[in-house]
């Protein structure tokens, strides 16, 4: 006979859970109000997911409960607080971005703010636990819902962009179940802290199958965090979707998967597995090389910024190389301070979203497009090339302190050469960052009229992308603060 | 007056926030008139200064971001006090004879953001922040010239700013491993240059942080073979961005290299005097050859300027007194000089619209003010004694002496050559018959333009003949420097040349 088996409620922990119930909760709110009654407004709807983020923020922040939680598959340490933090700023910076002044088909549907807030929900799964099946279910919770909202935008270009995703990711989650399942069949866990406890007991034998379960797990996050050679979706990807999407992609699934590789690799690394550390090294480097190098020849800036978000993914991929707290520090303030750089970058394509391609055939955001910026939309112009010099990494611009932290992390574990390819790939990167800003402040415009390129701004974007250049221009006074924060949580869930 | 340096660095800045604001029509009197305030203040620093004192005064220091070590600390003391002087001059004469019309505002508030970079260089104690004034005083160069160059301004400008940021970038590894050594060394992170200063670096490390130094400054200098941005920089740039490359963006590098490279690299820089010694006798001579052979009369001024940074970069590697001394003295002549020299070319070429020397000829006889001060400019930048660039080049020479006296002469044989373009350049556009038609109605200069290069004149004159007040705290400053260097040596090759090479200083 079978004992019952009872659990009490409080060693549940449901606390845990709360911050994804709030989002769900407020996915399923959002739908039931369609049904009562149709056909209200885009601004409700992007204010009351405004409102429920908020309440998942405030979750997040005020939690104070242990970290383990139901059945122990949860896990909310200090990583995982800051990711979400950053999950949710993001979140909370992008969905204003729908309420332009044109009408998009995507943002008539309510659906499409529930699948939004879904999609975050599965993202804060996938960095609050250590259950390699709970973390699948985050990233293919995540994932499915972002494919749709791409597909949304109702143009083809995005309904090719949605599949190519879609079957991309779902090669991804097929090699991460591989993965999962080998980790499996050697420990019998299927927690990460279980399976590196039971390996390192084993002293890692057998190793070809330590070793094949880590390619599958490298292959799949390497294609969640776009990394070479896995990345070739991206920049269709990001073409396809809108501008606001794209930023907003560039950014928050790959946090995610950042959480989840410092989760699994961190301890392999330790481990002296010398191939898991080389491989990772290896990607590190050549993602942020060549898609350095492929972000110089593109005509197109929406492209261009797709490149360069893979080749900052490299550069952060690097911390995870490296291995070390403050390395970890770095990442978690590189991608804060890229968040909003980078955000607004794509806000600023997004406002000048035009409906016909008046600039080129093949693309929507052509370098022409941007020719005499300076003499038709002055501070259009200088916020554009501030976000652009922040990338590049020029001081004291918000992305320098990240790249000045990472290099640091990289010099002080004695990566020396490692700091020498991210300046190196830094002074490659300026060139195409330049050149827009060459074509905004250099070249003479080709049309007078200024009203093209602010086709679709309105007030909250503007403050979006108003709110982004003080930070970038501001970060030199926040980053202290903000390094102290994030090392004391980093060192506290002992990465 | 504690807080002078932070005026100093921000007053330009916020100047220039507030100079959006200003129409076009009364930008221009608003540039100079706040270009005059900051010279103003910048003698009032000078006039503060203890020139008794050679370590730091003016020091201001806060936390900002502490975890690493890096904080808003400034300071100045006599090698940085006159370059900063100098940049705040050259700005003032640069836009008093500006001519620009087209966009006057954006230019105006770019020069205004450039001042605050320049200024910010020079009296930064904190090596990130000297980094991010670095850095940052690419961007409105980078404006300027491709916004207002000649036809080849955009390559000219992207050029220029890559080559900078590339070496900067590899530089900052070396920033980042010295800060790492730093910390081994103490238990603390600092990125203050006096605690560098005094730091002891291993012989073998000192030579690779030498090396990722070296980048950054180098091409800043522009050192043989990294020089080929300049001719086009100067080539495409407008009259005022020629001046202030030429006046103070240059002298950044010779500045880093006399306060990083020397001070807290002594071992690895006498290790380097020779091969360095050998780039800047190639650079001295190989550049005036090219001058020689130029017909645009800017690219000449281009080129003599790379020889004679050459002559800086020699009396800076002297690891004397009267090297080090002469090196900054001629840094501050070369400043002025040579943005004079711009600032004349640009005369002409407001006139004329050309630069090329078979265009003049006979200007002598149309434009005698012009040709007046003209000569006396070339006379400076030949180095004729009496003129400020004889002191500089002559102490920077007979310092580079004591090291070696064979590489001294080879060097001095660029003072002949320069003497032969210059003079060669001056007869074909001064002297000999009107040829030109077109010469024949040019105007003398005007009101403007004389009000901006008589000050020039009287500076080459005064400070050629009585150059002690300049001298003395510098001086000053690089006496104590040498000792410091000669205490931290740790090669018995180091020790022995820094004192060798001083002692006849210290016979006296």
């Amino acid at each position: 006979m079978l004992e019952p088996i009872s659990v009490s409620l409080a060693s549940l922990n449901l606390a845990t859970l709360a911050p994804m119930l709030i989002l769900i909760a407020g996915g399923l709110i959002i739908l039931c109000i369609d049904l009562i009654k149709e056909n209200l407004s885009k601004q409700l709807y992007v204010m009351l997911s405004i409102l429920f983020l908020m309440l998942d923020l405030g979750a997040v922040i005020g939690y104070q409960g242990s970290a383990r939680g139901f059945f122990d598959v949860m896990l909310v340490d200090g990583i995982s607080l800051i990711s979400q933090a950053i999950i949710l700023f993001a979140s909370m910076l992008f969905i204003p971005l729908a309420l332009t002044s044109k009408r998009f088909h995507e943002y008539s549907f309510p659906e499409y703010f529930a699948l939004f807030l879904f999609m975050i929900s599965g993202f804060q799964f996938m960095v609050s636990s250590d259950n390699l099946i709970l973390i699948f279910i985050g990233l293919e919770l995540g994932s499915l819902a972002l494919y749709a909202m791409i597909a949304m935008h109702n143009r083809p270009r995005s309904f090719e962009a949605a599949i190519k995703y879609f079957t991309m990711g779902a090669m991804a989650a097929g090699f991460y179940a591989m993965g999962a399942l080998i980790l499996y069949a050697l420990t019998g866990s299927v927690e990460i802290a279980k399976i590196a406890e039971v390996l390192e007991a084993r002293n890692y034998e057998p190793i070809v199958g330590v070793l094949a379960a880590v390619s599958f797990l490298i292959a799949s996050l390497g294609f969640k965090l776009s990394q070479v050679p896995f990345h070739t979706w991206t920049p269709d990807v990001y073409e396809g979707a809108s501008a606001a999407l794209a930023g907003y992609m560039s950014v928050v699934p790959k946090i995610a998967g950042f959480v989840v590789a410092i989760r699994l690799f961190e301890f392999l690394i330790h481990a002296d597995i010398v191939w898991v550390q080389h491989v990772l090294y290896a990607i590190a480097v050549l993602t942020m090389t060549l898609a350095n190098i492929m972000a110089l020849v593109q005509q197109d800036v929406k492209r261009m910024l797709a490149y360069s978000s893979i080749s900052h993914a490299g550069f952060v991929m690097s911390a995870i190389v490296i291995g070390t707290t403050q390395a970890n520090a770095g990442l978690f303030l590189y991608w804060i301070l890229f968040l909003f750089t980078n955000l607004g970058a794509f806000a600023m394509l997004w406002v000048s979203r035009h409906k016909s391609k008046i600039w080129h055939d093949r693309f929507d955001h052509p370098y022409t497009k941007f020719s005499g910026m300076i003499s038709i939309m002055p501070i259009g112009a200088v916020v554009m090339a501030l976000f652009m010099l922040s990338l590049a990494g020029v001081p004291p611009f918000s992305l320098f302190w990240g790249k000045l932290y990472l290099m640091g992390a990289a010099i002080n574990s004695g990566f020396i050469w490692l700091a020498v390819i991210m300046a190196i790939n830094s002074a490659i990167s300026v060139y195409y960052y330049l050149k827009l800003i060459v074509y905004m402040f250099l070249h003479d415009p080709i049309t007078n009229e200024g009203t093209i390129y602010v086709k679709n701004a309105s007030m909250s974007l503007k403050t979006i992308i108003g709110f982004s250049t003080v930070v970038t221009i501001l970060a030199t006074f926040f980053v202290n603060p903000l390094l102290e924060m994030i090392t004391a949580y980093v060192k506290a869930s002992g990465f | 007056m504690d807080s002078i340096l932070t005026l100093l660095i921000f007053f330009p800045f916020l100047a220039g926030m507030f100079g959006f604001l200003i129409d076009q029509k009364s930008i221009r009197a608003y540039g100079i008139t706040v270009a005059a305030i900051e010279f103003v203040l910048s003698l009032v620093l000078w006039l503060g200064f203890d020139t008794n004192n050679p370590g730091f005064q003016f020091v201001e220091k806060l936390p900002l971001i502490p975890q690493y070590g890096i904080n808003y600390f400034l300071g100045v003391d006599g090698i940085s006090l006159f370059l900063v002087i100098l940049s705040t001059f050259m700005t003032l004469v640069a836009l008093i004879g500006l001519t620009i019309e087209k966009d006057i505002k954006n230019l105006i508030v770019s020069i205004l953001f450039l001042e605050m970079t320049m200024v910010g260089v020079f009296v930064s104690l904190d090596v990130i922040i000297f980094y991010v004034f670095w850095e940052l005083s690419l961007v409105p160069m980078l404006y300027i010239i491709g916004a207002w160059g000649g036809k080849l301004r955009i390559y000219a400008a992207i050029k220029f700013f890559l080559y900078t940021f590339a070496g900067s970038l590899l530089m900052l590894v070396g920033i980042l491993y010295m800060a790492y050594l730093y910390y081994q060394a103490t238990g603390n992170w600092s990125f203050s240059i006096p605690d560098w200063q005094l730091l002891v670096v291993p012989y073998h490390l000192q030579l690779w942080l030498f090396a990722a130094f070296f980048i950054g400054f180098a091409i800043k200098v522009p050192m043989f073979p990294f020089h080929t941005w300049l001719p086009y920089a100067h080539g495409q740039a407008p009259t005022i961005g020629s001046v202030i490359l030429a006046a103070v963006l240059l002298k950044m590098g010779t500045y880093g290299f006399v306060r990083f490279s020397l001070p807290m690299f002594p071992d690895a820089s006498v290790y380097f005097i020779t091969p360095i010694a050998v780039l800047s006798i190639i650079m001295v001579i190989y550049t005036a050859m090219i001058a020689y052979a130029q017909e645009d009369m800017k690219q000449v001024i281009a080129y003599s300027s790379i020889s004679h940074m050459g002559i800086i970069m020699i009396g800076t590697f002297a690891m004397n007194a009267e090297g080090i001394t002469g090196s900054i003295f001629l840094m501050i002549s070369h400043g002025v000089v040579s943005g004079a020299l711009f600032m004349l070319v640009g005369n002409i070429y407001d006139r004329r619209h050309t630069k090329l020397m078979s265009e003049f000829g006979g200007l002598a006889s149309v434009m005698p003010k012009y040709a007046t001060i003209f000569g006396i400019m070339l006379m400076a930048s030949v180095g004729l004694p009496l003129t400020i660039g004889f002191v500089g080049e002559f102490l920077s020479l007979m310092g580079f002496y004591k090291v070696s006296p064979m590489m001294t002469f080879l060097a001095g044989t660029g003072i002949i050559l320069g003497a032969v373009y210059m003079l060669s350049l001056y007869k074909k556009s001064f002297f000999g018959e009107l040829t030109n038609e077109k010469n024949k109605n040019l105007k003398d200069l005007n009101g403007m333009e004389l009000a901006s290069l008589v000050p020039l004149v009287l500076l080459v004159a005064y400070l050629g003949i009585y150059p002690k007040p300049v001298l003395k705290p510098i001086d000053n400053t690089v006496k104590s420097m040498i000792q410091l260097m000669e205490k931290k040596s740790i090669t018995k090759d180091a020790k022995q040349l820094i004192s060798k090479v001083n002692s006849i200083e210290e016979a006296k």
